[in-house]
This record gives structure tokens, sequence and C-alpha cells, in this order.
């Protein structure tokens, strides 16, 4: 069993973003960024089933800029075997990026394909969705457990309320969520084991799908900031104050 | 302008975030018709035809759709989406998971998360965990939308007689088989719709100790939610969690208990009337939001505040 996982370059998630001075977009400027923390669970859990033996191979890719290479030299460092990064200087919309894994998907022929639920940067919660329609295999995303089985996948899923199960056929596409697994950390021998793994580099160009931007960015601002309120000293002047000044309880 | 509105609901009831998700469309200016897929769903016909703002009602009774698979559901609504500018669900795990497919399938860059609508196509939306607001522009002649409920106002339910129209069963495509489902089972009011709310964090310590939350909610008649730092501990279960990954709350009252206010929590409660915290270490950043704070220790403050109410 192959499995694909699709790793995005984000910022850290201890980043406090701010918009740019002219509120053209955010400031990225000299920000750490990491590997998406979602990608993390998908990955861990690919290199888990190939512990297991249930699976034979994993492949990290990435759609992005070039300094994508430092993510996914971090995945081939966690236990992924070879990656891919798909080269482009823009910043793609998820249908784009969902077009690229598409094409990469059909070459690679893969059995399942793991991704994050969403990527923390632009909170869009859509590419395994979206890759999911496109290749026409089924999904269960926010993963919270999986169980290989002859030939599908059955997942647990997080819903709102509480916890559905779907039975997937493989080939299948699975989004993880927070209880999926807890990912290790990278070792040192296996940081240095991984610079000689496999990382090959192509053009978004040579992909040929279309990846121009569908909407426009049109201004980035910081929210309505909350003023801090008083601090009371007893719980009993609390009460007090939530019933006859903000009047939220009777 | 025409727009298609897909309900949420559990083949019993509908789902309040289904009304929101009409207030956000009745501000694009356009007929709004109603989806309602589902199997033995009458009464979720009948109280839909209530709604004010709907022209009519799309429904489809069949197993295929029972339990909203997205594979399935997917493809009915795109058999029915000709004629649509506008395409909306709620941005909640059902919309969420359904939605995507829809948009790949259309060839159309899906809007996540709406939180305003500024025009038929430019709309504003939370990026980075709500640390930046961003106003988006969608070119796409078919817009695909989620909405976040707690961003607008339920539409009221003074109408009647909405006429109502059967839509054609498009099968099952048979990749994706429902197995089981696991529901929560509680008396208290649901996270997202409840008018006051008590969260625990990392200083709760334990899952035991979540039942000096539980009584004081059983008296306010409120919803008991967590941090993802109390989840990933394995306090609570996931569907507790507040924030950026997790329910997007906006309650009357929302108290912070335990919890040291990391942004990602934030994300999912700022927008609440008030805000009470309730934290031994004066510097958490939690109070840097907090209409109302406390500096206690809480498993002195939370038995006082049981035995106060």
């Amino acid at each position: 069993m192959k499995i694909l996982v699709p790793i995005k370059r984000v910022v850290d998630y201890n980043v406090k973003v701010r918009p740019l001075s002219d509120n053209s977009n955010v400031d990225l400027n000299n920000v750490k960024m990491a590997v998406n923390p979602f990608c993390e669970i998908a990955l861990e859990e690919a290199v888990r089933l190939k512990e297991s033996g249930k699976a034979t191979e994993v492949v990290a890719i990435s759609v992005g800029k070039s300094d994508s290479q430092e993510q996914l030299r971090t995945a081939l460092a966690l236990g992924a075997d070879r990656a891919t990064l798909i080269e482009t200087d823009s910043i793609l919309e998820p249908l784009a990026i969902s077009k690229v894994l598409q094409k990469v998907a059909e070459d690679e022929k893969p059995d399942l394909i793991i991704l994050g639920k969403q990527a923390i940067d632009g909170d869009n919660n859509q590419t395994g969705q979206m890759l999911a329609a496109l290749l026409d295999y089924p999904q269960a995303t926010n993963a919270s457990e999986l169980v290989i089985e002859e030939s599908s996948v059955k997942v647990t899923r997080e819903i709102d309320g509480g916890l559905q199960t779907l039975e997937l056929n493989i080939p299948a596409i699975i989004t993880t969520d927070l209880r999926l697994n807890e990912p290790r950390y990278a070792s040192l021998p296996n940081i240095m084991k991984a610079k000689k793994k496999e990382l090959n580099i192509i053009p978004v160009a040579d992909i040929g799908v279309d990846v121009d931007p569908r909407s426009e960015l049109l201004s980035v601002e910081l929210p309505p900031s909350r003023e801090a309120g008083i601090i009371v000293e007893t719980v009993e002047q609390l009460v007090d104050k939530l019933k006859n000044e903000a009047k939220v309880i009777q | 302008m025409s727009i298609l509105v897909i309900a949420e609901h559990d083949n019993s009831n509908l789902k309040g975030s289904t009304l929101n998700t009409i207030t956000a469309a009745s501000l694009l200016d356009g007929q709004i018709s109603l989806l309602i897929a589902g199997s033995n769903m009458n009464s979720v016909v009948e109280e839909a035809q209530t709604i004010d703002g709907v022209s009519k009602i799309l429904t489809c009774d069949s197993d295929s759709y029972s339990n909203s698979i997205a594979e399935d559901l997917s493809s009915l609504i795109i058999a029915n989406s000709d004629g649509y500018t506008h395409i909306l669900a709620p941005a909640t795990t059902f919309g969420k998971n359904l939605m995507p497919r829809i948009s790949a399938k259309l060839d159309s860059q899906q809007i996540s998360d709406i939180i305003s609508v500024e025009s038929a196509d430019t709309f504003k939306r939370p990026i980075y965990a709500g640390s930046c607001i961003a106003t988006v522009k969608s070119n796409d002649a078919v817009k695909i939308i989620t909405v976040r409920s707690t961003a607008f106002d339920s539409a009221t339910l003074n109408n009647s007689g909405i006429e109502v129209v059967d839509i054609n069963d498009e099968g099952s495509s048979g990749i994706s088989k429902f197995v089981g489902e696991e529901l929560a089972q509680s008396d208290r009011p649901e996270l997202t719709a409840a008018n006051i709310v008590i969260s625990g964090g990392r200083g709760m310590q334990s899952g035991d100790n979540f039942h000096l939350l539980d009584s004081i909610a059983d008296k306010l008649g409120a919803a008991v939610g967590a941090s993802r730092a109390a989840v990933d501990a394995g306090f609570v279960p996931n569907d507790y969690q507040v924030g950026q990954t997790g329910k997007i709350v906006a309650p009357d009252l929302y108290i912070a208990v335990g919890i040291s206010g990391a942004i990602q929590h934030l994300a999912g409660m700022k927008d609440s009337k008030v805000i009470v915290a309730i934290n031994k270490d004066e510097d958490a950043p939690i109070f840097q939001v907090a209409d109302y704070g406390l500096v206690a220790d809480l498993f002195n403050a939370l038995p006082e505040l049981d035995s106060a109410l």
C-alpha cells in the first residue's frame, strides 16, 4: 500500500500574524515557518501504517515556493520515503492545489491520500475534499481513528455532537483531526539520513493544469479589538456584576 | 441572483445553523431556494416552510441521503445546481465536509467561513485563527460559500405555505458506506447554540474535575466547552473543543476557567457578548479580553460560584 501525504509550509502556530501597513496582505516578513500541524498528524499516521507493515511506501508532496523544501526535509526526517515539491512562485488557492495534486495522484496511484483537515494560515478546510471530488475518491474528513481492512478503510470522524464511522473503498482520501495521533519529533540521526533521501522538484508549469487565481484579496485588517474589563476581587462580586451590571444571569 | 441554501438537519429537526445561513443568503438580494435531502424528514420540511425569506423548498426523501454522506449529497446538489449564482451551507462539520466537493466539481474556488456579505461577490472571512480579517472578492460564475453561524442572526419563522418541489433521487455512489454514529447524549444545550458556555482548560488538571463545571452549567442552563489543551490532555472529548480547529461560539456569557487564552482559543470565543475569566495566573492573556476577571485558584472559586448561584 502506497500513501501520499500532501504537506503545507505555514507560519508557525505560535506567531501572532498581523496585516501589512498598507493592508494589502498579512505580514510574513521574518516569521518562523513550520509544517502545518494537521499535516504532521497526517504524516505520522502514514508512517505508523508503514511501521506496522500495512503500508509499503510514504510519499510527501508539497505545492509551494522553493523554501517548502525545508518542510519536505522535515517530512523525510519524520519517516517519509521520498518527497516531491511542485514548485511555484505564486500562492495557489486550494482549488489549484487540488488540481495539481490530482495530477500527482494519477501518476503515483496511491491507495490512500492522507491530508490535514485544514491549514492554519488560510483556515479554508477545502483541499482534501476538493481532491477527493476531482479524483472521484471517497472521503473521510476529521478522522480520529482509522482501521485498514481488506479493500477498504474504516474511519471514525469527529463531527459536531459526536463521532461518525464510515467505510471507504480504497483508494480513499482521509483528512486528519487532532486526536488521530500525537506526532513524533525528528531525531538527529533521522535528520541526517533525510538529507540523503530523494527530493524531486517539478515546476508547476510542467504539471499542465490551470492554477490562475479565482478570487482577489482586497484587504487584510485586524479584527475589532476587545478592551480588557475589570478585575473583581471575589466570587460574590463576580456574581453581582453578572446579575446586575451585565445582566446575563438571573 | 438566485441562491441555493443547503439545509443541515438530523431528519427530525432543522439545525439552527441553517437559519443563520439563510440570513446570510438574504443579504445577497435574490430568490432563496432551500434544499433539504434526507430520509423520513417530513417534520424538517414542515418547519422549513415557516422560514421567512425562503421562496422555494427542494426536497429529496431517500435512504441515499439519510446520513448526509458527502459523496452522494454533493451529486444531488450538483444535479440541481443549474441557474444558481450562489450555493451556501453552514460552516459546521456538515458544510465543511460537503461544500468543497461541490466547489471542485463546479470548478469554483469556495469562500469558506464568511462573517459578512459586502456585496454579491465580496465577503469578509477570518484567517490565521482570526488574527486577521480578509476581504475577498470571488470572480467565479457560481459562488460556493460556507457561513459562520455566529456572525449572522437566525432567520425568523413567521412564513407559511412555501412551495415544496420534489427533486430526483441521484442514488448512492457506493464508494462510501455509513457504519455508525455515536452522538453525545446530553440534556444541556448544544455548544454552538447555548446562551451561556462555561469552558475548562489545562488548569482543570483532570477530566474528573470537569464535574465542577457540570454542576454550574446545570444551574445556568449552560453548555460545557474546553480548550484544545484540555482536549489534548484527554480530559474531555474533542467535540467540547472551542477554538480555531474546534467550534466557534458567541454566547451571551462565556466563562473561561483555567484557560490561559492562546490565540487559537480566543479565535473560537472572542465574539461572545460577556467574557469572564477565572485563572490563578494574573498575567494570563485571557484577562486581556475578559470583561470580568477573577484571579483565583479555580478549585476554590468554582465551589464558591456553585453555591452563590
